[in-house]
């Protein structure tokens, strides 16, 4: 494409129409869980998260994960500037294949937790949860 | 190193071999998340604790990768096997480079 004025006025005016789009997370989230799994087809089933349905004060925000016969837990938080909570490996001595921690969420939300299983296939759940207060800055 | 980093760790001192203990840890670290700004709107550097590890006599309990979305001074709770006596070693690490590390021993009755 030829350095035109007008082209010039035209791509400008995207950059700047790029730039001020918000931080969308989704296709963000599409690309980690893409990531993590490898491409395979992500089901339903040996995964559990709690996490509360509002939370007041969304820089702390109580959630646990389980599962019984997980490798790896990954969890996501769809509406956050970076979608990527915590990735969670049990090792040898896991009495549980399970872990609580704290997260921040900058918005209501759902929330994600994928894990790998022994046997290799990936399952999903989520979790909505309402925030009051978000938790980002800003 | 950011400051007024301490690990605190809760492991029960004793244990029956082949228990299953209950291990809470909480690491006092304010967990900047990239995201804010301050009062000249300028943003204020990531800088938080990107991985922890827990471990017993060198076997892997629980390896967590955290990103910014951690609540300040990350708490983790999770559960591991008593197989014998032994020491859980607990390591923090921070962007910057800095290692956080704690131990606690624990006997078999």
């Amino acid at each position: 494409m030829e350095l035109t004025r007008r082209n010039a006025i035209v791509m400008g005016a995207a950059a700047i129409l790029a730039a001020s789009l918000p931080v969308r997370g989704n296709a963000a989230a599409g690309d980690l869980i893409a990531a993590f799994t490898g491409g395979a087809e992500v089901g339903t089933g040996d995964i559990r998260l709690i996490a509360p349905e509002i939370a007041e004060n969304g820089n702390t925000v109580p959630i646990e994960v389980s599962s019984d016969t997980a490798v790896e837990i990954m969890v996501l938080a769809m509406g956050n500037p970076t979608p990527n909570v915590a990735t969670f490996k049990f090792g040898k001595l896991a009495a549980s294949r399970a872990a609580s921690t704290r997260i921040r969420l900058a918005g209501t939300q759902d929330v994600v937790a994928i894990a790998k299983l022994e046997d290799g296939s990936f399952v999903q759940t989520a979790s909505t949860v309402k925030v009051t207060i978000g938790g980002c800055g800003g | 190193m950011a400051k007024g980093v301490k690990p605190r760790v809760k492991v029960p001192k004793t244990a029956a071999a082949g228990d299953t203990i209950t291990i809470k840890t909480l690491i006092s670290h304010k967990m900047e998340s990239g995201q804010r700004k301050d009062d000249e709107g300028n943003v204020i550097p990531r800088s938080i604790i990107n991985r922890f590890t827990c471990d017993f006599n060198g076997e892997n309990v629980i390896d967590v990768t955290m990103e910014p979305a951690i609540s300040t001074n990350p708490y983790l709770e999770f559960e591991a096997l008593v197989p014998e006596a032994g020491e859980f070693t607990f390591t923090w690490y921070d962007d910057d480079g800095s290692i956080y590390e704690t131990a606690k021993k624990i006997a078999v009755e």
